[in-house]
């Protein structure tokens, strides 16, 4: 339900189409290195509400089975989802 | 059963894309397509929204999506919506997705002609008050005192001399069958809006206020919290124009401070009290407006 990184990556002239774009949906690249911060959930205050994963601009906050996860080849570290969550259960954390 | 976060179909249509970290515009995108589903055709003008959708050879839309001329969003809804009606599909919705400059400045003819002809489309358009994706020059829905690259703030003039445009007023003169103002700091009205334009046949008209980190000078953390206290100030609206009818969808109890919301932003750093006096009277008169007009 969620695209995902493609390891092919179209190059020559007969892998392109003859069109704006190759797939909807078919992702190349990643946003992980935009990030100084990263998002880190503590599932142990989450309580499910879904706000971040709404308000999220990039949509790469998912539920898995009762917990929260978050794509990090998307997030750009916006810090959205941070500031939406009222028990506090996302932290802005430094990339290492 | 409304839409809500537990309610919102979990498919990703508008991901990863390549906006600014906390872009509103791409939230509202991304919300709009969540709830239209698979079968929206979208069309975009050039903007932002276009430039971080399509990045050869990758196609950030999960769903078909083509890039418009800047002036031509309405008119290419037109075109999508009367050839797949004439290849037989019915199941499907031709949305348009422009910025403030694509609509109320080069893109307001088309706009108005198929108003007028009421085809059946779905018109949104992203308020992010500038020409973002050329570097911030000031639309006609930029607000009063804004400084862009083209009103700058110096010694004689404080940014934009103008007011924002009524273009949710203007659209609602055509007597289209359905038009409402919205902003991403309140997504479930907004939900609420894209779901009931889904149903109407006949032009639908969403104008969302979509703040862009950017070009207004906050953090990219803020977008929605400044999205939700533009409305609590008072200096946008929530409502709808239906049969002939404006509604207003939420009222706040008392406003917050408008100065609170400027000041915030570095686009107002500028701006002196009398300013800021100019901004909450007019304020003032818009809503004794509302108050006589909207139900
Ligand atoms: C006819 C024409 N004039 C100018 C441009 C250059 N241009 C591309 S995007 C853009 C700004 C769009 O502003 P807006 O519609 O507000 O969308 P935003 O970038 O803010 O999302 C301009 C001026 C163009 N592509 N076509
Ligand atoms: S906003 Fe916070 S509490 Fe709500 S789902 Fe997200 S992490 Fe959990
Ligand atoms: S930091 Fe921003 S992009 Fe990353 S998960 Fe949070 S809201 Fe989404
Ligand atoms: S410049 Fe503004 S509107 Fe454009 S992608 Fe960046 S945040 Fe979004
Ligand atoms: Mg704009």
């Amino acid at each position: 339900m969620k695209p995902f990184l493609r390891d092919f990556v179209p190059t020559s002239y007969k892998d392109i189409p003859d069109a704006t774009a190759y797939e909807a949906g078919y992702l190349v690249t990643k946003n992980a290195g935009w990030r100084n911060i990263r998002p880190v959930i503590d599932n142990t205050k989450c309580v499910g509400c879904l706000n971040c994963y709404l308000y999220c601009p990039d949509g790469v906050i998912f539920r898995e089975g009762s917990k929260i996860n978050i794509d990090y080849d998307f997030c750009k570290g916006c810090g959205i989802c941070s500031k939406i969550c009222k028990p506090g259960a996302i932290k802005m954390e430094a990339e290492k | 059963m409304a839409i809500n976060a537990k309610t919102i179909s979990e498919t990703e249509l508008f991901y990863g894309h390549k906006a600014c970290a906390g872009c509103g515009g791409s939230l509202a995108v991304r919300i709009a397509l969540k709830v239209l589903g698979e079968n929206a055709v979208a069309v975009l003008p050039a903007g932002c929204m276009s430039a971080v959708g399509f990045n050869f050879p990758q196609l950030c839309f999960g769903n078909n999506a083509i890039i418009s001329t800047f002036a031509g969003t309405a008119s290419m809804l037109t075109g999508v919506e009367a050839g797949l009606r004439a290849q037989g599909i019915t199941d499907f919705h031709a949305v348009g997705f422009a910025g403030d400059g694509g609509t109320a400045d080069i893109g307001l003819q088309a706009l108005s002609g198929a108003i007028d002809r009421n085809d059946d489309i779905l018109y949104i358009c992203y308020d992010n008050e500038a020409y973002m994706n050329t570097g911030i020059q000031k639309s006609s829905l930029t607000p009063f005192g804004a400084r862009t690259t083209t009103t700058p703030a110096g010694k004689n003039i404080r940014g934009n001399l103008r007011p924002k445009k009524n273009l949710f007023e203007i659209v609602a003169a055509h007597g289209i069958p359905y038009a409402a103002t919205a902003s991403v700091g309140y997504l479930n009205d907004f939900m609420r809006k894209v779901e009931k334009a889904k149903q109407i046949k006949g032009t639908k008209y969403i104008h969302i206020l979509a703040p862009c980190p950017t070009g207004w000078g906050v953090k990219t953390d803020e977008t929605v919290e400044i999205a939700k206290e533009v409305v609590d100030c008072g200096l946008w609206y929530l409502a709808e124009y239906e049969n002939g009818d404006f509604t207003l969808n939420h009222r706040p109890k008392e406003f917050s401070d408008v100065s609170a919301y400027l000041r915030r932003q570095s686009r107002f750093k500028h701006l002196t009290d009398v300013d800021i006096e100019i901004i909450t009277r007019s304020r003032d008169k818009k809503w004794e407006f509302i108050n006589q007009n909207f139900k």
